[in-house]
């Protein structure tokens, strides 16, 4: 009984911290993707501070490519060898199911996405660590960069035959206007569902691990192994989460790649 | 009514989006195992499917919780 009445009080307190928005207290879900400045540097009126989301993008990048690079390449592989290869393999599996023969030259661009994207997911799960993908801007650069990218490609590849993608074949003519808009706008759309896709999961997810993490400390060293418990099929899930975002965000990629190369 | 009251009647709201995640996931997996039982040859090669369907119907609930997020913090 006592205990329930601390997790109504844990709750309170978290819905208290909702409205004030990190007002000082104990637990502050939010703190967490707080973006702050180590190096300060502003050129004009430009600020190009090196926060501490830089930061974690460049450990990002350092660590997937330490293990991409520091495997050796032997006909028998090590063990991070096995990791690279294992990468390389799925990846490239992905994209011949999806994409097909004719999108290799696209290859070492979705690699590199997903390789990043996993990555930095991954280091987000290391506690006190910054999850660079939480933050809605990170993933809408990736995302805005790929729609454009896609949709030059597109132009490119088909001229102005591209525009054929916005108009359903077999159709009533009745309702091909309506359609119209509809694909005009489901194709606009592409970029902000896959930024937000990942951006809502990420930071979802690690808001309701801080939230957990928190009943865990008010309901003390004897009520707290239950959400404790509770915590750790959690980040298990949270890793799950991390991977699966990281596959759908390069499986789309390929998905609108396809779209822009052979036309659906 | 206060304002603030409001926000969070209006966050608690926007999280009932939720439920329909919910629903969206249990019909993926549970119609994957439906499918895998009638026919499980066919039932690994449909594994990234399953993670992509459940990936999508996940997202669309959390569009909601972004919303609640929104109107809690922004506003």
């Amino acid at each position: 009984m006592a205990s329930a009445t601390e997790t109504q009080t844990a709750v309170a307190q978290a819905a208290e911290h909702g409205a004030n928005a990190g007002g000082g207290l104990a637990i502050d879900p939010m703190h967490q993707f707080k973006v702050h400045s180590l190096l300060d540097l502003k050129i004009g009126g430009l600020d190009m501070s090196f926060t501490n989301a830089s930061l974690w993008m460049v450990i990002t990048v350092a660590v997937v490519s330490l293990v991409l690079l520091l495997g050796s390449n032997k006909m028998v592989p090590g063990r991070l060898q096995s990791v690279g290869e294992l990468a390389y393999e799925f990846v490239s599996g992905m994209m011949r199911d999806v994409l097909g023969d004719t999108g290799r030259a696209f290859f070492p661009l979705i690699f590199t996405l997903f390789m990043f994207v996993l990555g930095a997911n991954m280091l987000g799960m290391v506690p006190y660590s910054f999850t660079v993908t939480s933050h809605i801007i990170v993933t809408f650069g990736l995302a805005a960069a790929i729609f454009i990218g896609a949709t030059v490609v597109g132009f490119a590849k088909h001229g102005l035959h591209y525009l054929k993608l916005f108009v359903p074949s077999g159709v009533p003519s009745v309702l091909l206007p309506l359609l119209v808009v509809i694909e005009v706008i489901s194709y606009f759309t592409r970029p902000i569902s896959l930024s937000v896709r990942l951006f809502a999961n990420m930071m979802a997810g690690h808001t309701m691990l801080k939230v957990f993490a928190g009943f865990v400390v008010a309901m003390g060293f004897l009520g707290g192994w239950a959400p404790l418990a509770m915590m750790v099929a959690l980040t298990g899930l949270e890793i799950l989460v991390a991977f699966l975002q990281a596959y759908v965000f390069a499986v789309l990629t390929c998905i609108y790649l396809n779209d822009a190369i052979n036309m659906h | 009514m206060e304002a603030e009251a409001a926000k969070l009647i209006g966050a608690g709201l926007a999280a009932i989006a939720l439920a329909g995640a919910g629903v969206g996931i249990g019909t993926i997996f549970g119609n994957y195992l439906a499918g895998a039982l009638r026919n499980p040859a066919a039932a690994q090669s449909q594994f990234p499917n399953l993670l992509l369907g459940f990936a999508l119907a996940e997202a669309t609930g959390l569009f909601g919780l972004v919303v609640a997020l929104i109107i809690l913090f922004v506003f």
